[in-house]
């Protein structure tokens, strides 16, 4: 991001019109949108800022400085939700990436049913997250899931999937990438496909292997898909919240709370200003991890 | 001619891929059909008594026909915001990526803040409220249109990066204005990524639970997501019900499916230019 | 300026016209329509209906329209949303006790002091609803509830085992259901909320080893770790555990299914609140009268009593339009007709609070066995949230950790004083 805009900046700005002519990129082009983001969106946002200094019930607010953020930091389960959610953007935007990668290089190649696996996978897509997880809870029953009853029948006992404290986190963020790797797999597919196809077959004219076509020249021209992916799914993983409140709303207990849901928590039991505290703190976090990534991410595109 | 490799891996992956996508759907479709007790054991086998006609009878009929109301103020939410998300989410893309100035460092500011900061909620019911726009569909369009932006802008600006400055050079050379240019010559060449923000949004929209529940209370009012919690309470769980409404408001963005797979396929790749 | 002069005429008087056909309204309009928010489960609704149309016969022109809204946490949000921003509806349905208590009573809700209907309300309800300045803003609608343990009649009879009135025959029982292989304690973690009945179910019995407990707790004086009778709620939920005496999916069981559960005999005991009868009536109605009921038991039998709930209340926001009309209908909902309709709608669950009503003579043996408690001095206590404003919302989550060994009962009694804290801090409250 910051690379690409210093490299852009120069040339525009020392540019001289000898004719006033209308930019050709007019600044009112951000007007309907900046007056809708900022009116409903950044107002009330910022008004809310105010009351993560107070403690506020609702109905009325009282000043009390930083004492939010002194509570919010002290949450006893903050440390375990900060570490559960980076264990959940790692391995969902993870599984995404290979997986989704893995399915756009088999869907690009002349494998039978193509379409139809393709809509098969990506269907899940379109699916309410709510309804995703009232289904997996079901399945994953421990006793009379599904998935446990099937594995009894070849001799496994299945563990609790979301209800043992080790499998919890994990479970829901197999189905989080369930619901999600359609995406990744499209996204890989407009990259892939837009791979110049003189390039494989220059590189079997020199006698290249399928695995050093991938590694080659699938893998690095495939690159800013592979940046979009891992942006999308490692602010989604960051920010995750629907799919664990359904399924498991941070149980056992508190062991798969992730920070939002910590948050949410506050949120729930009245806590109005604590709540607002906690998602200044995740709004840092985030940033602090999202902007340098996605700069050098895109310093990496921009070298290519 | 196929190499043998393709129609083993074919027919491996289909088998995979069927367990994997298709059983769960399967499991909510037989569910949809069982009585209440039955539903409730959570098990795979076939119902004893074939209900799923009663069940969506009842479905359909809770709460003065709560979800037909909700299928059409969720449709007309959806197609409303997502529209305006295409929109005006391309134009401050295109003007972010071509165009850099004192304003994008504060404006990517903005799109972060917008993709991580949870909404304020009673502060924004106190705005509606002033604006006369609280409890109406406009109000929670515009609602879901601000939540959105971050998201298609982040999207746009990555894809027009892309497409080469030298096009609208030509065009401006060629007299062009800016409208015509961005919606004569880059909106078209965005379809991929219009495509995408279709998919994305709307499911997000159509799906959505949290914003209507604040922003647009009341039975009138429903959206289909509030559904689900008529058969989905604290101490009382309607499995069948559950299910075969999960069922019924699958059904459209299926249909769509069906109907746009082709185009949305073929609109995420074929458009794709070199990135 | 003639032409202005004119409009500015017209105007006015149409204006002039819509005010005086808007104040004049009431005067032949039929029909005032009140809103009526309840929670979205099943038995709320199906009682809430049944007293709309009940209230509906009975006063013609006036129309109740019901809305409903998701429970627990949630539900709370909603509420606290709607009347902060001056959106409730006309009448609507919310805890009474601690949870009243957080929605600012003297601000938002309407002064119900000097309705006539409240001399028949019985006083053990007016406390729940009163709000910091004394007065009464809320009506009583179900019927009290007692938080103790459900047994499974048939289990007993054929083990031969009698109704325990200590905790040492409590788990004498338990071995021997647990040698018939069957399962002694039926838990439900799957709802959260249902883990907290050992801990909450269990405060007559500290009440009646430490009789100023609730006050010092609240003035931030006794604490759950340090007070051992108070621990004993969370020691003995991890007692059962490392017993082993829980049913194989207490991890993921709901709460629909601890009720079938009990009912049918799969597990003997299941501690829950005894609303839970009209649950058992909706799943499996054949086997209402296996059900019986008997409060947690404490150290001595010579002192057995019962933790007991009172019901929600009904609430008009000072916001409402239609003040005189919302007053009639709770005016209706502490009448005997009220409660009538209540138990058509959903049976008899327990006594009600208001005077002159009474039950049918075939209540389900849960309620028969609940019914005593009442009748007798010095065998009920108030649950804590209804005779203190603190409740943890950690609590749930912190039980469900100490019944699945997961935490140990200290531990969690620790945590639990620390989730109080901020609740204190919130309310304002003094010495905190």
């Amino acid at each position: 991001m910051v690379a690409e805009i210093t490299r852009d900046d120069a040339p525009a700005s020392t540019r001289i019109k000898p004719v006033r002519s209308p930019s050709p990129y007019p600044s009112w082009f951000y007007l309907p949108a900046a007056i809708i983001y900022g009116v409903l969106f950044l107002f009330p946002t910022v008004a809310s800022l105010f009351f993560s200094l107070t403690r506020w019930t609702l109905f009325d607010a009282t000043f009390i400085g930083l004492g939010n953020f002194q509570q919010f930091l002290k949450e006893p389960f903050l440390l375990q939700g900060l570490v559960n959610t980076l264990i959940y953007a790692v391995l969902t935007s993870g599984l995404k990436v290979v997986i989704g990668l893995a399915l756009g290089v088999m869907l690009t190649s002349q494998i039978v049913a193509r379409g139809y696996l393709r809509a098969v996978i990506f269907f899940p897509v379109l699916v309410s997250t709510v309804g995703v997880g009232i289904t997996f809870t079901t399945l994953m029953h421990p006793t009379a899931g599904a998935i446990n009853t099937t594995l009894a029948l070849v001799g496994i006992h299945g563990p609790g999937w979301l209800t043992d404290p080790h499998f919890a986190l994990i479970s829901v963020a197999l189905v989080d990438v369930w619901k999600g790797v359609g995406l990744a797999m499209v996204i890989y597919m407009a990259g892939i496909v837009a791979i110049p196809q003189e390039f494989y077959e220059a590189a079997s004219i020199d006698g290249a292997t399928g695995w050093q076509k991938f590694g080659s020249i699938t893998l690095p021209l495939a690159m800013p898909a592979t940046i979009t992916v891992i942006i999308l799914s490692l602010i989604g993983g960051l920010r995750s919240f629907d799919l664990i409140w359904a399924m498991t709303k941070g149980g056992p207990g508190f062991t798969s709370d992730v920070i939002a849901s910590v948050i949410y928590k506050q949120y729930q039991a009245g806590f109005y200003g604590l709540s607002t505290a906690g998602n200044v703190v995740l709004f840092v976090l985030v940033a602090v991890l999202i902007v340098p990534l996605s700069a050098f991410l895109n310093r990496r595109q921009v070298e290519l | 001619m196929r190499r043998p490799i393709h129609i083993w891996g074919g027919i491996a992956a289909i088998l995979i891929t069927t367990v994997v996508f298709i059983v769960p759907f399967l499991f909510i479709v037989v569910n949809a059909m069982k009585s209440s007790r039955e539903a409730a054991m959570r098990s795979f086998a076939m119902p004893a008594v074939w209900r799923l006609w009663d069940n969506l009878v009842e479905v359909i009929q809770t709460r003065d026909y709560m979800v037909l109301t909700a299928f059409v103020n969720s449709t007309i939410l959806t197609v409303a915001s997502v529209t305006m998300l295409v929109i005006f989410g391309a134009m401050v893309g295109y003007v972010l990526q071509r165009r850099p100035s004192i304003w994008t460092g504060p404006a990517n500011f903005l799109i972060l803040a917008g993709l991580i900061i949870p909404p304020a909620v009673v502060p924004t019911i106190w705005l509606l409220q002033g604006l006369g726009l609280f409890k109406t569909l406009h109000g929670l369009i515009l609602i879901e249109v601000a939540y959105g932006l971050s998201f298609s802008v982040l999207l746009f600006r990555a894809f027009i990066a892309t497409i080469p400055r030298e096009l609208d050079e030509a065009a401006i050379i060629d007299g062009a204005g800016p409208m015509r240019i961005f919606f004569g010559i880059i909106l078209p060449l965005l379809r991929p990524v219009v495509v995408t923000v279709i998919v994305v949004q709307s499911v997000a929209i159509f799906n959505d639970f949290t914003n209507p529940l604040y922003y647009l209370p009341g039975n009138k009012n429903a959206t289909v997501q509030l559904t689900l919690y008529n058969f989905l309470s604290q101490f009382n769980t309607s499995y069948n019900l559950l299910f075969t409404d999960i069922l019924l408001i699958t059904i459209p963005p299926l249909i769509v499916y069906i109907f746009f797979n082709r185009q949305i396929v073929a609109g995420l790749t074929a458009g794709a230019v070199k990135g | 300026m003639t032409l202005r002069t004119t409009r500015r005429v017209l105007i006015a008087t149409a204006a002039g016209l819509a005010l005086t056909t808007a104040l004049s309204a009431p005067a032949y309009a039929e029909d005032v329509t009140l809103s009526y928010l309840v929670d979205n489960a099943p038995s709320t609704v199906a009682v809430a209906e049944q007293m709309i149309k009940d209230f509906e016969a009975a006063n013609p022109g006036i129309k109740i329209e019901l809305e409903t809204r998701p429970g627990g946490g949630d539900g709370d949000n909603i509420v606290k949303t709607r009347l902060a921003t001056g959106e409730m509806t006309d009448v609507f349905l919310y805890n009474s006790g601690s949870l009243f208590q957080a929605i600012n009573p003297t601000q938002n809700l309407v002064d119900l002091s000097g309705e006539p209907w409240q001399a028949d309300v019985l006083d053990s309800f007016k406390t729940v609803v009163t709000a910091p300045d004394g007065t009464v803003r809320g009506a009583p609608i179900g019927a009290a509830m007692g938080g103790g343990i459900l047994y499974n009649i048939p289990i007993y009879k054929e083990l031969g085992l009698s109704v325990p009135k200590s905790w040492a025959e409590f788990m004498a029982n338990n071995d021997k259901i647990k040698a018939a292989g069957k399962a002694p304690v039926i838990q439900t973690f799957g709802a959260t909320w249902t883990s907290q009945l050992f801990v909450l179910g269990d405060f007559f019995n500290v009440q009646a080893s430490v009789p100023t407990f609730a006050a010092d707790y609240t003035a931030n004086k006794a604490k759950y770790a340090s007070t051992p009778a108070a621990m004993k709620g969370f020691e003995r939920q991890e007692e059962i555990f490392k017993a082993g005496d829980l049913n194989a999916d207490f991890a993921a069981a709901t709460f629909e299914e601890g009720a079938t559960k009990v009912a049918t005999g799969e597990g003997a005991h299941y501690p829950m609140l005894t609303f839970a009868v009209s649950t058992i009536q909706q799943l499996a109605p054949e086997h209402l009268n296996d059900v019986g009921f008997f409060a947690i038991p404490g150290d001595d039998a010579a002192s057995n009593g019962l933790t007991v709930w009172m019901p929600a209340g009904l609430y008009i926001p000072e916001t409402s339009k239609h003040q005189a009309e919302a007053k009639k209908f709770l005016a209706f909902a502490a009448s005997i007709a009220g409660c009538d309709s209540q138990t058509a709608a959903g049976g008899a669950t327990g006594p009600y609070l208001v005077k002159g009503c009474t039950l049918p003579k075939d209540v389900p043996p849960a309620v028969a066995d609940l019914l005593p408690y009442f009748q007798q001095d010095g065998t009920t206590a108030p649950a804590l949230e209804f005779v203190s404003p603190i409740k943890g919302p950690s609590l749930e989550q912190i039980t469900v950790e100490v019944g699945s060994g997961i935490r140990s009962a200290a531990d969690g009694a620790a945590l639990y004083d620390e989730d109080v804290k901020k609740q204190a801090q919130q309310l304002g409250l003094p010495g905190w």
